[in-house]
């Protein structure tokens, strides 16, 4: 994919001009919240309580010790990182089989199925906020399994809110792999499951990465539904941040630098991977 | 359209699965029970500094009354940004804690949900009876002439903090005691080149305490006698005016206040930016961030002629929390043990003084510690010039209406827009029209 | 949460992917035998819709007709039937509560149209710019994906600091270095918290344009380029009649899903402004909160989500309806 286009001709002047101005324009509008969220972390309190200043006035890493004993963000990071690793896990299975199946056969239904999964995607949230939360009381006390305040509730959630994206990048992305593939991997005497995981899954490993880092993406960045359904400990980053602005003072610093710590994983995670992203975009969702 | 026929068999289906689901919700149970005799949960609001100091200070407490009773107690302590929807999500599923702090503004609110246990005479005489509180805390645990729906656990009240440096460089010797004085003084302040007054505008709740206060001063109310919202009446509306006049026509409250609802006000007190500050008990607060006691006073909160009273002359709310006992509790006794516990004349010092509040226990109160200039001030008002928000179902709505419009209110005055008597009783009006009608 | 994605997208990739499979494919893989196959592979992903969408969804609409406020939640199942009356109170624009529903809906409009507008114009300008190779520019790219790698909490939160009034970056530039006003601006109280919002929204979502819209040109044939270029089309011709028009599959689909993306958007506004959201930004996702949990009244609130739900429903249909009927004749 990074095979670039060149032009046969050399672009204009005017082109080269427009375009050296506008991503120089562009780069500054992304990078300047860049900029204030790394410095101001760095910055001592009365650098950031006071009047902005775009250099500080001393360097001090004293916001990045402070921030794990002003909130328990360890124990957010480790439930972010529980709710958010499961129900990336949960997404991409879940979606690898119906996605084959959309893909792979006609039956009847097929067609209903796609339409109702991909149309819950214009579900607004809110609408249902509070009747989830009331389904998974009662499931807890019909059948005894905590769903409510439990992680286990937040995963099964974050899980079906990214699915509908995932079965449809990922209907598209095994869309494009030969089919013949499999027809070979079946003659050799795999089931259908072998012919997936041995040929189907491998070939689409560009569009799987994909899906990942969005479910993985969603489920660390949400606030609404986390903000109701966890408790003391269960409560992740998206909610625990909170904690900094609670405080008598605001300890700006403090919550740059906790925003910048639980950013360095997603952030890191999405730019390694980012390649494998424009490919599964393009194999699959694009096409 | 293949899709949209499709998206037809879709909604068909759903409608289906409508009509046959009877769908199952809400919570049967009724009173609460004994089931789990060992264990109580408690959500506790945030008193301290920070939720991490709050459990500090409580965790010590909770193990004492394991040891006592043998009952474990979980604790959480909940941000006050997020406990009223916990406690509703809460009411509405049937799981929630056993025993609760609620804002006792709320108290009325929440009591018309039927989530909260009533403290009928034999509930209160398991506590220690009800003669052991203070009055003026007690009429802020529900609607008159029903059983409270809580217990007074920490008592707070309004007063005008001042910076005693700032004062003596603008050569001003006595605290205000009016809000002309105030206004005088700001002026004297701000001529030093000082902020005069600090206002959290942009927070509902601080907004509607306050114009509660503007409103009883000028011999109004937000309510009725039979608890119908009246915000629009002249009374009501000069007293709104008269607080959002002192950023808008005074401006001895600087405007970029306006924006403020994380406690910047008390930041900005707290160092020094700010002379004048109208706050409830807020030196705990002003200790966390470095502010030495003696650099400050307290004082009451100016009213508009003579010295604080009752009537016209009320300054300060029924500011406070009180402790609840959830319906759904599954350790009912436990329950009430716990409250009379923390309720007992020695919690009541550990914990008040730990969060700078006054004990509502009479008892309580006589302890040296809340002796000081300051306490002396704030006890002297709960006790003889302070009253309690309107004590209706439909308080919580009112404390979001009025205090979205006082906003509102303040962004024009710091946007430099006029505020006048018609855009005040403009904005009160609309808060009035989307009160429950009910 | 996220909206990403329609219902009818499936058709079209389907009808305008030439190199797609054919539709009515022969062969299953499988043997007859296996008809229950599919089924057992789709169950787990059908299992989890009903819970978590499609029954709540449900007990929504239901909530949606009873009398759901502070006397009843606490069983809400025995809540009196009000039949329409949420409805009504929800669309009687003449009464404050559906006065303040409508004006909430016209920001809601307005915000993301323009958010969108901007969003797919830097996002594809950024994409064309970045398609030929220079120096640079796979560190560009990269910068480029990090506004929307953050976590929209921390971008918000940062934003926020920004926008203060008294100590943010924005006034300090706009005012103190720049002189370009008189008083500092409020941003995140009265009429320019609407920009406010609308930036950060812009910063937030172009880089999805633009990913999406990097790869869209990745699909261009070389030899259209190639052909033009003989033609003698220079850059911007071939950017206006090869680039352009070949994105448009792919732009009727972005277009789309950053409009619902952006109409349900709570996270945004919630971190921002908190529960009352000034009213020149006052967000439809953010007032339906507000008209549920801080009004205590779940029932209006439900007719809310069900009248949202119903308009996105309809916009969606007669947009893929509109786009797809014109790309049809443009194909021809």
């Amino acid at each position: 994919m990074s095979d670039t286009y060149r032009s046969p001709m050399a672009p204009p002047r005017s082109f080269l001009w427009t375009r050296r101005i506008f991503l120089t324009l562009l780069s500054g509008f992304v990078l300047v919240p860049v900029y204030v969220m790394v410095s101001s972390s760095l910055k001592p309190l009365q650098d950031v309580s006071g009047t902005f200043r775009w250099l500080p006035s001393g360097l001090t890493i004293r916001p990045y010790i402070d921030i794990w004993s002003t909130v328990p963000l360890a124990q957010y990071f480790v439930n972010s990182l529980i709710v958010a690793g499961a129900a990336t896990a949960g997404s991409v299975v879940v979606a690898v089989f119906a996605s084959y199946a959309v893909s792979r056969y006609s039956f009847r239904g097929k067609r209903v199925f796609t339409v109702t999964v991909l149309s819950t995607q214009m579900f607004p949230g809110i609408l249902f906020l509070l009747p989830l939360f009331l389904l998974y009381v009662n499931i807890g006390n019909a059948t005894g399994i905590a769903l409510f305040g439990s992680r286990g509730g937040l995963i099964l959630t974050y899980l079906t809110f990214t699915l509908p994206f995932s079965i449809w990048m990922l209907i598209g992305y095994f869309d494009s792999v030969p089919r013949d593939l499999d027809e070979a991997a079946l003659v050799d005497g795999c089931g259908p499951l072998g012919a997936l995981f041995r040929v189907v899954v491998p070939a689409a490993i560009p569009g799987i990465v994909a899906v990942a880092v969005y479910a993985f993406m969603t489920a660390w960045g949400e606030v609404l539904f986390a903000s109701v359904m966890t408790n003391d400990t269960t409560r992740t980053l998206a909610v625990g941040l909170q904690g900094y602005s609670t405080l008598n003072d605001v300890y700006w610093n403090q919550i740059m630098a906790a925003s910048l710590v639980v950013s360095v994983p997603v952030v890191a995670g999405f730019l390694l991977l980012q390649r494998y992203l424009v490919a599964g975009l393009t194999a699959g969702a694009v096409k | 359209m293949r899709s949209i026929r499709a998206a037809a068999v879709g909604a068909v289906t759903l409608s289906l699965a409508l009509t046959v689901s009877a769908c199952g919700g809400g919570t049967p149970t009724g009173g609460g029970s004994n089931d789990s005799p060992k264990t109580l949960t408690y959500w506790a609001s945030n008193q301290g500094a920070g939720i991490e100091i709050d459990k500090k200070v409580l965790q010590p407490e909770l193990d004492k009354f394991e040891k006592q009773t043998g009952i474990k107690v979980k604790l959480e302590v909940v941000p006050w940004n997020d406990l009223l929807n916990r406690i509703l999500t809460a009411t509405t599923s049937g799981q929630g804690p056993d025993v609760l702090n609620i804002g006792n503004t709320w108290s009325a609110s929440l009591q018309a949900t039927g989530a909260l246990l009533p403290w009928d005479e034999k509930n209160f005489a398991a506590i220690g009876g009800k003669d052991r509180f203070v009055d003026s805390a007690l009429g802020s645990t529900g609607a008159p002439g029903k059983d409270p729906a809580a217990v007074p656990l920490y008592s707070m009240a309004y007063g005008l903090y001042y910076n005693k440096k700032i004062f003596a460089e603008a050569g001003i010797s006595e605290p205000p005691a009016t809000w002309a004085e105030l206004i005088a003084d700001g002026k004297k302040i701000q001529a030093q080149g000082k902020q005069a007054l600090g206002a959290e505008g942009a927070s509902l709740n601080e907004n509607v305490h306050h114009v509660f206060v503007f409103a009883k001063q000028h011999g109004a109310d937000f309510f009725t006698a039979d608890g119908k919202p009246d915000f629009t009446s002249d009374k009501v509306v000069a007293a709104v005016k008269q607080y959002v006049d002192l950023m808008a026509e005074d401006k001895v409250v600087p405007p970029g206040n306006a924006e403020y609802a994380q406690n910047q006000s008390v930041s900005d007190f707290a160092k020094g930016r700010t002379a004048m500050l109208l706050w409830q008990t807020a030196s705990a607060n002003l200790k966390s961030q470095g502010m030495n006691p003696d650099d400050y006073g307290v004082a009451p909160v100016p009213v508009q002629s003579g010295t604080p009273g009752s009537g016209t002359r009320i300054n300060s709310m029924v500011a406070g929390v009180n402790v609840a006992v959830f319906n759904n509790t599954h350790n009912l006794d436990g329950a009430k043990q716990f409250v009379k516990f923390l309720t007992s004349d020695e919690e009541q010092k550990i914990l008040n003084k730990a969060f700078s509040s006054i004990p509502p226990v009479k008892s309580a109160q006589a302890d040296p510690a809340f002796n000081t200039p300051e306490t002396a001030v704030l006890k002297n008002t709960l006790a003889t010039s302070a009253a309690a928000l309107p004590q209706v179902p439909s308080e919580s709505q009112f404390e979001t209406t009025v205090g979205t419009a006082v906003k509102e209110l303040f962004a024009d005055a710091a946007a430099g827009r006029a505020v006048t008597t018609e855009s005040v009783k403009a904005k009160l009006l609309k808060a009035q029209q989307q009160m429950p009608a009910k | 949460m996220t909206t990403t994605v329609d219902a009818g997208l499936p058709a079209i990739q389907k009808s305008s992917g030439a190199a797609g499979p054919r539709r009515g494919r022969p062969g299953r893989p499988g043997r007859a035998g296996r008809a229950w196959l599919p089924y057992l592979l789709l169950l787990p992903a059908l299992v989890l819709e009903l819970l978590v969408h499609l029954v709540p969804m449900v007990i929504g609409a239901v909530m949606s007709l009873k009398e759901i406020t502070q006397f009843y939640i606490r069983n809400w199942t025995a809540a009196p039937w009000s039949g329409f009356d949420n409805y009504r109170i929800a669309v009687d624009f003449d009464a404050p509560v559906g006065e303040a529903l409508l004006h909430s809906f016209v920001v809601t409009v307005g915000f993301t149209l323009l958010s969108v507008a901007l969003c797919w114009l830097i996002g594809t300008a950024a994409a064309i710019c970045l398609q030929d190779g220079f120096r640079g520019r796979g560190l560009l790219r990269t910068l480029f994906l990090v506004p929307y790698a953050l976590p929209v909490y921390a971008a918000v939160i940062t934003w926020v600091f920004m926008f203060q009034h008294d100590n943010g970056l924005v006034n300090h530039v706009l005012h103190d270095q720049l002189h370009l006003t008189d008083e500092p601006s409020f941003w995140l109280i009265g009429d320019n918290s609407f920009w406010a919002l609308l930036t950060v929204s812009v910063w937030k979502g172009w880089p999805f344009a633009f990913l999406i819209v990097m790869a869209g040109l990745q699909n261009i044939p070389r030899e259209l380029y190639e052909a033009a270029a003989l033609d003698g089309a220079g850059m911007w011709q071939q950017i206006r009649r090869i680039t352009l028009p070949s994105l448009r599959p792919v732009n009727q689909v972005l277009v789309l899903v950053l409009f619902l993306w952006t109409f349900n958007d709570f996270n945004t506004p919630y971190v921002m402004f908190g529960k009352a959201a000034p009213q020149a930004a006052d967000l439809i996702s953010v007032h339906i909160y507000q008209a549920s949990f801080v009004s205590w009244d779940f029932g209006t609130g439900s007719a809310m989500s069900v009248l949202l739900l119903l308009f996105l429903l309809v916009v969606t249909g007669v947009y893929l309806a509109v786009t797809s009927r014109g790309r049809r004749s443009a194909d021809v």
